[in-house]
């Protein structure tokens, strides 16, 4: 069993997106929700755009410095999706409009909002958690 | 100049930490949600990784008065859990369920311009326009503060 079949992979790279949001927050007093970071640059506010341009930034540039040094971070770039265009559409719109309509995603409800005890990002968490694993569950055992 | 610098700076961690982890490849993703299956465990050290570094170095950030670059912390109204959050949580987990991939490995992983991501990404933007379009109406707004302005969750 190689590292990246352990778990230490994981929490290393879990214990940089923690450090991640204690940056923004330190220097920028700003919570590291990625879905609220981006999502309000749909409705941009003057004197609030440009920290929100480069933590994007950032996140792609760290894209490219992955697939430039650890191509296997990702799914291989040629590999078809399994329910097609359709599906991505489908589950893009939800991800979008459910992240914005719940206040939060992965990050800013299940890293940031559970690290400060906040009920709503607890039941948030449980709840993406909860549809996400039936989604799975109809996708790949009923249906 | 500062804020930017740090902001950025954040950005390419937290895209490194995803890479990292396994989050940026949705089959991993898809593995974790899968507990009827060969249920994969591992990105549950992610979440808890995170939580672990962050809420311990929270209340040390927090005896500052006033973040490096900025006038001050967010404030946090009460906590009070809501439909509209239960829904839009729900929402989104079918979507990531589906897809496996979540706003943030979705982002990074564009940055390698493979198709599915040329195809979520678009599609993820237009549903959060669709959200924030439909919550700047004051009918459905009312009693809540209205997103834009809320710095999450």
């Amino acid at each position: 069993m190689d590292m990246t079949s352990s778990f230490l992979l994981p929490l290393l790279g879990g214990a940089l997106i923690g450090l991640s949001a204690s940056l923004l927050l330190l220097a920028n007093g700003r919570v590291a929700g990625i879905s609220g970071v981006v999502g309000s640059l749909l409705a941009p506010v003057r004197g609030d755009i440009a920290w929100r341009v480069l933590f994007f930034g950032g996140l792609l540039t760290g894209g490219l410095l992955l697939a430039w040094l650890r191509p296997a971070s990702f799914a291989a770039p040629a590999s078809p999706s399994p329910g097609g265009v359709a599906l991505l559409v489908a589950a893009g719109l939800l991800v979008g409009f459910g992240s914005r309509l719940g206040n939060g995603c992965t990050s800013g409800h299940g890293v940031c909002g559970i690290s400060r005890g906040s009920v709503r990002s607890i039941a948030a968490t449980l709840t993406f958690m909860a549809t996400g694993v039936l989604t799975v569950f109809l996708a790949r055992h009923v249906f | 100049m500062r804020p930017n610098i740090s902001a950025f700076l954040s950005g390419l961690i937290f895209a490194l930490g995803l890479g990292l982890s396994g989050m940026t490849d949705p089959a991993n993703v898809l593995g974790f949600l899968d507990i009827a299956g060969h249920w994969d465990f591992r990105l549950a050290f992610v979440m808890g990784g995170a939580i672990a570094v962050h809420a311990a170095l929270r209340p040390l950030i927090y005896k500052r008065k006033r973040p490096l670059f900025a006038a001050k912390f967010p404030v946090f109204s009460v906590s009070r859990v809501d439909r509209k959050l239960l829904v839009g949580a729900g929402l989104f987990g079918v979507g990531w369920g589906l897809g496996g991939y979540c706003p943030g490995p979705a982002l990074t992983s564009l940055a390698t311009g493979a198709t599915q991501l040329l195809v979520f990404v678009p599609a993820m933007f237009a549903g959060m326009y669709l959200a924030q379009v439909l919550q700047a109406r004051p009918s459905v707004s009312a009693g809540s503060p209205s997103l834009g302005t809320t710095p999450a969750p």
